[in-house]
């Protein structure tokens, strides 16, 4: 149990936390409780309270509420609420000092392992594995038995089995810093050993140290609260929340009240460490968090979608978007990741989407699939394909489109396929997710599948896991299940991306052929607009989250007529040409939740003028009617000159 | 496979002679006299030192270590003072009732903790989620002891449905029935916190292989949101979670010290604390020595299932 905050990361900075506590309700509740309890504790002996080991046998287990004693008497007439707050002090006491002797001793283990390395590294390393193969309270129960029961040999013993947990902990984050530059530094400038240590390294782990200490600390007040429980932690007469458990145990079923209310002080005092703790964590481990984080997919809930009149529907077209925009809603701030964007597609037509990592590409593609994740939400526009409207359609409608009518090939092969299941698996759960075929079927079927991709010996490959794959191979696999129900509209995002260039050239050819043989229309989505010239037909440039141009992408290539577009063509490098001077776009793309107004470009346009910065730029007629350009400067700038 | 569990064989080896090494040292290091200790504070000098003389305390540190070590490795633990007998004899007697109760535990704290990181993980941020949350920070910040003492007073002591102690009835029991009812609560009891913890991690795991490209893969290729959850996210969860479960058993054998005592369950665990309360060192050696071992096996076991389960590795 004490391994699970091995596998937390540490902090990259440290501020209080209680600046960063703010907004976490649950972290700032556990912050007051135990700042409350501290300070009972602290106070202890100011406080009109009896005295706590003072017995009076006259007045034993007087009931809460009796004169003088609020919370009654407990087996031996003394004052419970006494005993409590003073078991309180007793076992932070214990808790922190035991705390703070694994902490300092962890520590300097762990951060002369790491910065030694070599021999020191193995033997101390070695040793602390071998406390480690030990169920860590039977060797806190082996110390305290060699040492004799006594609260303070129950702190030692709790204190020596957490030390491993540091030390570990510590020469992780050693080893992570020691990679870094200004260690290196202060060796070669010739700072002595101990200084490295104590002046660079310490003060760069200080902070994992701390969180661990924060996360450990209620752990360590349970397990000595525990020794004193068993009788071998705190003896009598001491006031300890263990011990008074553990010796009112014979009154449970008389008087519950003085077995069960130092267990309710002792809950209460952990569970406000852990909210700390974990208020701690959320901080630095965001992922974990409670918020609505990216997860399932939050299609736009049938009805939410204002219906939209930007465009008539024309007869014949498969696909049609008009003035699709999705945005994601983080922490109070719109992030414009699809803003008014439109097209359509007829069937078997091939489009490309162009644009830079960040210009919205994959999203369009997620709001096609109906798979944006939270906090992300398609909040205008209409998609309609193949006659419906799939924006109003329900979630489980949906689904039965995903896969069957709509496909998607991902854009990275090595992560696309789930490692635990053999690629045949894979492929038959995506048959039978819209057919309910019998299993030798589909595997007859998946089979055909694989040799349809080109892949050699399928019967054999079937069986394969997605590791035993190159890139490639599992590229066509995502492929084959992309037409495993021969769908009439294929989204690729980036399908070629993360494979070799060889490798590319192949993919491409395949799903060039593949589409033709079945028919299907295909999105494909791209940052090299050469990659395209013949396998699509037109191509849209994106650029923030819109369409800054469309047309064929002959006409795109060859006359650019966007600076965007001319910078994406500028960039790019062309094979068989190798002296090609390549100009990368200055700047980068603006943040989607801080976009400039006017153009979203200017700032990095070489053409910009003041004007571009002004009111919202719309999407043109240019030349011949089959280009749309969203420039107000693009009949001023001339023709291309690559 | 095969390959495999021989090499984790071998590896075992340094461990457990590192363990061993560790049990002895601490008795043999830490301040106590274990003569002194059997003859009482009233034993004469002679006595003391021919006692010393018969258990081998006269003779160099590693020589005992190797000679106690050679006694181990034949089944040989030493004798107990309190209890007048083989010490071997008393934890074969002592280990079946600690495995009953560790066993079921950790089926409940699996059972339990696996569904509600399923669950909360699921429903990320949602109000499952954070009920679960809450409910799991309690459960992990709860004193076993204290809880085990609740659970008594309210379903034995209240309500009468479930004994008060022991592992079976005094008069009429020894069936499994008997047992199963005197088990309910010492497992329960036990079983909380470690099902806290596995749900926490399982959360935690499952929220990551949650945010994996297969899981949208899975989505795209129109799979019901139930599958893409158990047959994808929760099996490669699971995968994960295997050697992280190993490592919890020792948290429960742990916990089963607390347990034990609280349940008057004649298992390992009440064996050590009434052998530390009595002083009985070779008895405690023995005792930690057995309960090591077995932990240090569980985790062997969970790596070769991990190993079986996963392809990945499976192939290395």
């Amino acid at each position: 149990m004490k391994r699970a905050h091995l596998l937390q990361r540490w902090p990259p900075r440290w501020r209080p936390p209680s600046l960063r506590f703010r907004g976490n309700l649950l972290a700032l509740s556990g912050l007051v409780l135990v700042a409350g309890l501290v300070a009972l504790a602290l106070a202890a002996p100011i406080l009109p309270l009896a005295d706590a080991d003072a017995t009076a046998l006259d007045r034993r287990m007087l009931p809460a509420g009796s004169a003088g004693h609020l919370l009654g008497t407990d087996q031996l007439g003394r004052d419970l609420l006494s005993r409590l707050v003073w078991g309180t002090r007793n076992s932070l006491a214990v808790g922190a000092a035991a705390v703070s002797i694994s902490a300092l001793l962890g520590t300097a283990i762990g951060l002369v392992a790491g910065y030694l390395r070599g021999w020191a590294d193995t033997v101390l390393m070695r040793s602390i594995d071998v406390l480690l193969a030990f169920p860590y309270l039977l060797l806190a129960l082996a110390i305290v038995a060699a040492l004799g029961p006594g609260l303070v040999n129950a702190m030692i013993a709790i204190a020596v089995v957490n030390i491993p947990f540091f030390a570990r902990t510590v020469r992780g984050a050693v080893l992570g810093l020691a990679e870094r530059e200004f260690i290196d530094a202060a060796r070669l400038g010739g700072a002595r050993q101990i200084r490295v240590l104590f002046r660079e390294l310490l003060p760069n782990v200080l902070p994992v140290v701390v969180i661990m200490m924060s996360t450990n600390l209620g752990w360590m007040i349970l397990e000595t609260a525990g020794l004193s429980f068993l009788g071998l932690g705190a003896q009598p007469p001491t006031a300890d929340l263990g011990s008074m458990l553990g010796s009112s145990r014979e009154f449970l079923t008389t008087v519950p009240r003085v077995a069960v209310l130092p267990g309710v002080v002792i809950l209460l005092l952990v569970v406000g460490i852990n909210l700390v703790g974990d208020g701690l964590r959320d901080v630095l481990d965001p992922r974990q968090r409670g918020d609505p984080a990216p997860s399932p997919a939050s299609p736009a809930v049938a009805g939410t979608v204002p219906a939209s009149s930007a465009e008539p529907r024309q007869a014949g077209r498969m696909l049609q978007v008009a003035a699709l925009s999705t945005r994601f809603y983080i922490g109070g701030e719109t992030w414009r990741a699809v803003d008014d964007l439109s097209f359509d597609l007829a069937a078997g037509e091939r489009i490309a989407v162009v644009g830079e990592s960040g210009s919205g590409k994959t999203v369009l593609a997620l709001s096609l699939l109906g798979l944006v994740p939270r906090p992300g939400r398609v909040v205008a526009g209409r998609i309609a394909f193949e006659g419906e409207d799939l924006l109003r359609l329900p979630e489980a409608k949906r689904r039965r489109l995903r896969g069957a009518r709509i496909a998607y090939i991902p854009q990275n092969p090595m992560t696309a396929l789930d490692p635990v299941l053999s690629v045949g698996t894979q492929l038959e759960e995506t048959l039978r997710a819209h057919r309910p075929i019998p299993r030798a079927d589909a595997r007859r079927r998946a089979i055909e599948l694989l040799e349809r991709v080109r892949i050699d010996r399928p019967s054999l490959r079937v069986d394969a896991y997605p590791h035993e794959l190159s890139g490639g191979m599992r590229q066509r696999v995502l492929i084959a299940m992309a037409l495993a129900h021969d769908p009439s509209l294929i989204v690729a995002d980036e399908p070629t991306t993360a494979l070799d260039v060889t490798i590319q050239a192949e993919i491409l050819a395949l799903m060039d052929t593949l589409c033709r043989e079945h028919g299907a229309a295909l999105i494909f989505i791209t940052h090299d607009l050469g990659v395209v010239s013949r396998l699509c037909d037109r191509a849209l440039v994106m650029y923030a989250g819109r369409v800054v141009e469309a047309g064929s992408v002959e006409a795109l290539i060859s006359r650019p007529q966007h600076p965007y577009t001319r910078a994406l063509l500028a960039c790019a490098p062309e094979l068989g040409r190798p002296d090609k001077a390549l100009a990368p776009i200055d700047g980068q793309p603006p943040p989607l939740n801080d976009l400039p107004a006017g153009c979203h470009f200017a700032p990095r346009c070489q053409h910009a003028r003041a004007r571009c910065g002004v009111g919202a730029i719309a999407l043109q007629p240019f030349g011949d009617g089959r280009r749309t350009v969203r420039c107000i400067r693009a009949d001023e700038i001339g023709p291309w000159q690559p | 496979m095969g390959a495999y569990i021989l090499r984790r064989l071998l590896q075992l080896v340094p461990v457990l002679f590192g363990i061993s090494l560790v049990v002895f040292l601490n008795m043999a290091l830490l301040p106590g006299d274990p003569a002194l200790a059997i003859l009482g504070p009233y034993a004469t000098p002679e006595s003391l030192a021919s006692l010393r003389r018969e258990l081998g305390l006269d003779q160099p540190l590693w020589q005992r270590f190797f000679i106690w070590l050679g006694n181990v490795l034949e089944g040989d633990l030493g004798r107990s003072i309190s209890l007048q007998r083989p010490v071997i004899d008393e934890i074969a007697e002592r280990l079946g009732p600690t495995l009953i109760l560790a066993v079921t535990a950790l089926a409940l704290s699996l059972t339990l903790g696996l569904a509600a990181g399923l669950i909360a993980a699921a429903h990320q941020g949602q109000w499952q989620d954070r009920l679960l949350t809450l409910v799991v920070l309690l459960g992990i910040s709860t004193p076993q002891f204290w809880l085990g003492l609740l659970l008594i007073l309210v379903f034995a002591v209240w309500l009468g449905w479930l004994p008060v102690s022991g592992m079976f009835a005094v008069y009429g029991g020894g069936d499994l029935l008997d047992l199963l009812h005197h088990l309910v609560l010492p497992a329960l009891s036990l079983a909380v916190v470690v099902a806290g913890v596995i749900a926490r991690l399982t959360r935690g795991m499952m929220i990551e292989e949650l945010s994996q490209d297969y899981v949208r893969m899975a989505r795209a290729k129109g799979l019901p949101e139930r599958a893409v959850l158990y047959r994808h996210a929760f099996l490669n969860t699971l995968c994960r979670m295997v050697p992280v479960i190993g490592l919890q058993t020792g948290f429960l054998l742990g916990g089963a010290v607390y347990i034990e005592t609280v349940f008057q369950w004649p298992g390992m665990g009440r064996m050590l604390v009434d052998a530390i309360s009595t002083r009985d060192l070779l008895l405690v050696q023995g005792g930690v020595l057995v309960l090591a071992c077995a932990y240090v096996v569980v985790n062997l076991l969970a790596d070769v299932l991990q190993h079986w389960l996963d392809p990945r590795i499976r192939l290395q």
